[in-house]
């Protein structure tokens, strides 16, 4: 079980959480479970979400691993210049 | 097609082209000559990347028709270097790392090599001054100046 | 295959050196070739018709009196571009900006294009197409646009988009506060003002491949929205980046290159479409225009209890997520219990709005910075040291979320404490100003292949387009982990035919994730190197090391073995298992976030309201600088553009909805004579996650301009600046409604 924090946004569209529990080990783990659980989320994860672990921002690699006491926080994905 | 007939001197060899009235010496330069060294970044005279100089004076090709340069002498870039052997001032713009992206660099190193013609000690305002028809978006002029000044050095050495 | 990419502290040989770029020559004797310095054969001139209007529906377009035009070979409307987008709403606003399908949204959006044989008959055609438009009414501020019974640009409201972004109880927090500071600011719109004006050759043939030539920030990610437009298989148009002169967020973003490609595809023959300095200005680029309230509350000893901030930024036509960054950066740099920051992104009738350098981030910077300044000032306390005492460090809660690791933000404000800038006299009619800025930074897709020469050279070709000297310092890089001198590298930017994927050079990555990819790349060389070196010895590959640039052979029972040098290897490699290379395919992950502090000194005419730069510092976190003079650079640079944009840049729309401005003329980005010589100090606090601890270093130097130069001006003439740019006319009424209030 990892806990993971949404941005504002996000919470609003998982009906007002902004904290939520997954069981879940890696990246694309936690987007299958999320959109499964919060389908309100699942426009986001189809636009791109980033994932905070413990401060380090990964955009793109599915594989990376949660660990149980990490701080999770997920981000819209950046557009840079 | 019918079109101006014209002689010119081009970095000291003999040219002769064809244009239409309309057409600008830094059409001509670039679409009809190849020497594309001069860059369009405005047309209107406002951003000096087309700097050459003509007859001893700097201007914007964008600005002088291709008829114009009938009978005149003109130095683009492309003649600025002696063979392998650059220019102190392309040097000094390397060694600084005066370019970035460096599309307006040899507008930049045309307007400097009149400036030095003109003022071979310059002060950093006389040089600011003189190069304020020039734009450059991604150096901040600082590395620019710095260049100028230390080819200025070197030449009064040489 | 594991790259580890976690730091470890090194003693560098090439890497912080500052050796001649290998694209050096060509720049500085013409011979570069940029997007307009290429032609193909039989290509024809391409033009492009633009809306007038800013806002107006297409009721019909008639072309039959330019095709009919000698010398016409294609005329094309959206009707050559049919929607292929299959539901995908970002790609369908990129193609109606690329061409007006049912509504035109903006002086200068595209509605018809040409191509013929020359540029005269080109725009001749383009007189020639009558467009039946029924005018709209419209709307260009951000305000006005928020109005209910404003006009509206699609069926839903302008407010496209809201976003939020905090943490804590600010209500409990103002509460907590003894002194409170509250304001709205406005900033206008800009534009990045690359030089070189957007260009490409296009051309496609009549069994679907196709060649495109362009100055991009990103060819492969071109590659894929042009394919994904026309219909076309990505890996059948190969797209090469030429020089770029200039992008900052504006070549990341189509907007010829798929009209150019229609163009081709219709004509039966290359096209060549080149944008003028009008067109950029009307039809491309622009960052947002903005208006943001910021609220600052802290204690009489100078500790913030709650921040916040609502932030309007304009859009263009199409939605974006650039309020979301205002939102998410605004106070990035504070350790705050109770923040909330709101974003609404707002629809005008502007052009569609694409990044620029560290995109929304300025704004918000302004306007939180701006409030800090004038917080520290009522409150009697030293703005830098009211930042110290509130900034944030490893560990802290960042405003927009996660918890940062080691940044650069103390150390900065420390410096800039510490600095001679901040003790030298100031004259009559001058004030001193400084802010903080704040930007992500982020990686991503990446790859480079390191091929070794017969000679014991290298080439290393890359897919991140070099803006600013990154072949320079990739080559660098490649030099520091083989081994070898600098002079034995070349770095090339490989075509998307040549190389896999690459995500485009925005967001700072460039050297930050192609310098990993090389790496990468010349680890994956060294092992077999290794191997071959064991081969020649005919000894185990476990008993090689690699040292110095050389396969050296360990253990007593080798001791006679001379090393043996890349050159010595590569000779043989016909007889060891055929040419020796290195690859590297990574999602670049972990970028460093960047922070940075710029003070300066402003000289205010209070006669004429006109602004003079007397001097300038910037102190920002590279990391690890891989080629110093390029790191100061893209600090100079940016703090320049910042510059303009503070105290002149605007785009100026008339009541018709017009761009009045569009030309270097009346936008006036700086020159040379407008500025002092841009002190630099570079900080290096390593990022965990990039072997050599790079992080980006090409966007932060935009952000505190703004804020630390209307701090200045503020300071010079007792009177808070809340509109960017301080234009002369704009200092003058301020000075004159603070006579009047």
């Amino acid at each position: 079980m990892v806990e993971v924090t949404l941005w504002g946004t996000l919470g609003a569209a998982a009906g007002g959480k902004d904290k939520l529990e997954v069981e879940a080990k890696d990246i694309r783990e936690l987007f299958r479970k999320l959109a499964e659980q919060y389908p309100g989320l699942e426009p986001y994860i189809e636009q791109g979400i980033a994932v905070a672990i413990d401060g380090v921002i990964y955009r793109d690699t599915w594989s990376k691993e949660l660990p149980q006491d990490a701080e999770i926080f997920l981000l819209p994905r950046l557009a840079g210049g | 097609m019918s079109g101006i007939a014209v002689s010119t001197t081009i970095n000291g060899d003999d040219v002769e082209f064809l244009c239409q009235a309309e057409e600008t010496l830094l059409d001509v330069l670039r679409d009809r000559l190849g020497l594309t060294g001069a860059k369009e970044g405005c047309g209107t005279g406002d951003c000096g990347a087309c700097s050459v100089i003509v007859d001893g004076r700097l201007v914007c090709s964008c600005l002088v028709l291709g008829a114009e340069a009938e009978g005149r002498s003109i130095e683009t870039i492309e003649g600025m270097a002696d063979g392998e052997k650059l220019h102190p001032l392309q040097e000094k713009f390397l060694e600084h790392a005066a370019l970035q992206c460096g599309v307006c660099t040899p507008g930049f190193l045309m307007a400097a090599k009149d400036l030095l013609t003109r003022n071979p000690d310059p002060t950093e305002e006389e040089i600011r001054f003189a190069l304020a028809g020039n734009l450059c978006r991604c150096t901040g002029y600082d590395k620019i100046v710095r260049a100028v000044q230390d080819a200025a050095t070197v030449m009064k050495g040489a | 295959m594991g790259f580890d990419q976690s730091y470890s502290a090194r003693k560098f040989k090439s890497v912080g050196t500052r050796p001649l770029r290998p694209d050096g020559v060509d720049k500085v004797t013409g011979r570069a070739r940029y997007g307009a310095d290429f032609n193909m054969p039989g290509q024809l001139v391409g033009r492009v018709l633009r809306s007038p209007h800013a806002h107006a529906r297409i009721r019909g377009i008639d072309t039959s009196k330019a095709e009919a035009l000698k010398g016409v070979k294609a005329v094309i409307t959206a009707a050559d571009l049919p929607d292929h987008t299959e539901g995908d709403s970002e790609l369908y606003n990129i193609l109606d900006n690329c061409m007006a399908r049912s509504k035109a949204f903006y002086d200068g959006h595209a509605v018809a294009a040409v191509a013929a044989v020359d540029a005269a008959t080109a725009r001749k055609a383009l007189k020639l197409i009558e467009v039946d438009y029924e005018v709209l009414p419209h709307v260009t501020d951000v305000d006005e646009a928020m109005k209910p019974g404003a006009p509206q640009l699609h069926e839903s409201s302008n407010m496209a988009n809201r976003s939020e972004y905090g943490h804590g109880d600010v209500d409990a927090g103002f509460n907590q506060a003894e002194v409170i500071v509250e304001r709205t600011y406005k900033t206008e719109q800009t534009h990045q003002g690359y030089i070189e004006p957007h260009a490409c050759v296009a051309s496609v043939n009549g069994d679907g491949t196709g060649d495109l030539w362009v100055c991009t920030q990103g060819h492969f990610v071109y590659r894929q929205v042009c394919a994904s437009l026309l219909g076309m298989d990505v890996s059948k148009l190969r797209v090469t980046s030429s020089e770029i002169g200039g992008g900052f967020g504006g070549k990341t973003h189509v907007w010829a290159e798929p009209v150019a490609l229609a163009l081709s595809r219709k004509a039966g023959r290359p096209v060549k479409l080149v944008m003028t300095r009008d067109e950029v200005f009307r039809a491309s680029g622009p960052t947002s225009a903005t208006s943001i309230d910021v609220k600052i509350g802290a204690t009489r000893e100078g500790k913030i209890t709650a921040a916040s901030a609502t932030l309007r930024y304009t859009c263009g036509p199409y939605v974006g997520m650039w309020a979301e960054l205002g939102a998410m950066t605004a106070f990035a740099p504070y350790d705050l219990e109770n923040v909330k920051t709101v974003g609404f992104e707002v629809l005008v009738n502007r052009p569609k709005v694409a990044a620029y350098r560290a995109p929304s981030a300025p704004m918000a910077a302004f306007a939180v910075e701006s409030a800090v300044d004038e917080l520290a000032r009522k409150i009697g306390m030293d703005p830098v040291e009211f930042r110290i005492a509130n900034v944030a460090s490893e560990g802290t809660k960042s405003s927009y979320g996660p918890v940062y690791g080691p940044i650069g933000i103390g150390p900065t404000l420390e410096a800039v404490r510490d600095h001679p800038h901040m003790k030298a006299p100031l004259g009559e009619n001058q004030g001193r100003g400084m802010a903080c800025g704040f930007w992500f930074n982020f990686g991503g897709q990446t790859c480079t292949d390191l091929n070794i020469g017969a000679d014991g050279t290298v080439t290393i070709a890359v897919g991140t387009v070099d803006v600013g000297g990154s072949r320079a310092s990739l080559s660098l890089v490649a030099a520091e982990e083989l081994g070898i001198p600098y002079e034995q590298v070349k770095a090339v930017v490989a075509d998307t035919s040549t190389l896999g994927y690459n995500d485009m050079t925005d967001g700072s990555r460039g050297t930050f994730s192609s310098s990993m990819a090389t790496i990468s790349a010349a680890r994956n060389a060294i092992t077999v190197m290794r191997e071959r070196a064991a081969q020649m010895w005919d000894i185990p590959v476990g008993d090689v090391v690699w040292e110095e640039g050389h396969a050296k052979a360990k253990g007593e029972k080798h001791g006679n073995l001379p090393p043996l040098s890349v050159k010595e290897i590569a000779e043989k490699a016909g007889n060891t298992g055929g040419p020796i290379a290195g690859h590297s395919e990574i999602v670049a992950d972990g970028a460093g976030v960047s922070f940075a502090t710029h003070i300066c000194d402003i000289e205010v005419d209070p006669q004429t309201g006109a602004t003079r730069v007397v001097r300038y510092t910037v102190v920002q976190d590279a990391g690890k600088a891989v080629h110093p003079t390029y790191v100061e650079g893209q600090y100079q640079g940016g703090a320049a553009q910042g510059i303009g944009w503070a105290l002149n840049e605007e785009y100026i729309y008339g009541k018709d909805g017009r761009l009045q401005n569009p030309g270097f003329l009346d936008y006036r980005i700086p020159v040379c004579s407008d500025l002092p010589m841009i002190d630099t100090q570079i900080l290096e606090i390593p990022n965990p996650n990039h072997p050599y601890g790079i992080r980006g270093v090409g966007e932060t130097s935009i952000v505190p301009p703004l804020a630390a130069i209307a701090n200045a001006v503020s300071n010079a003439v007792g009177v808070r600046m809340t509109h960017i740019p301080m234009s002369p006319p704009r200092i003058l009424a301020s000075l004159e409604a603070e006579k009047g209030a």
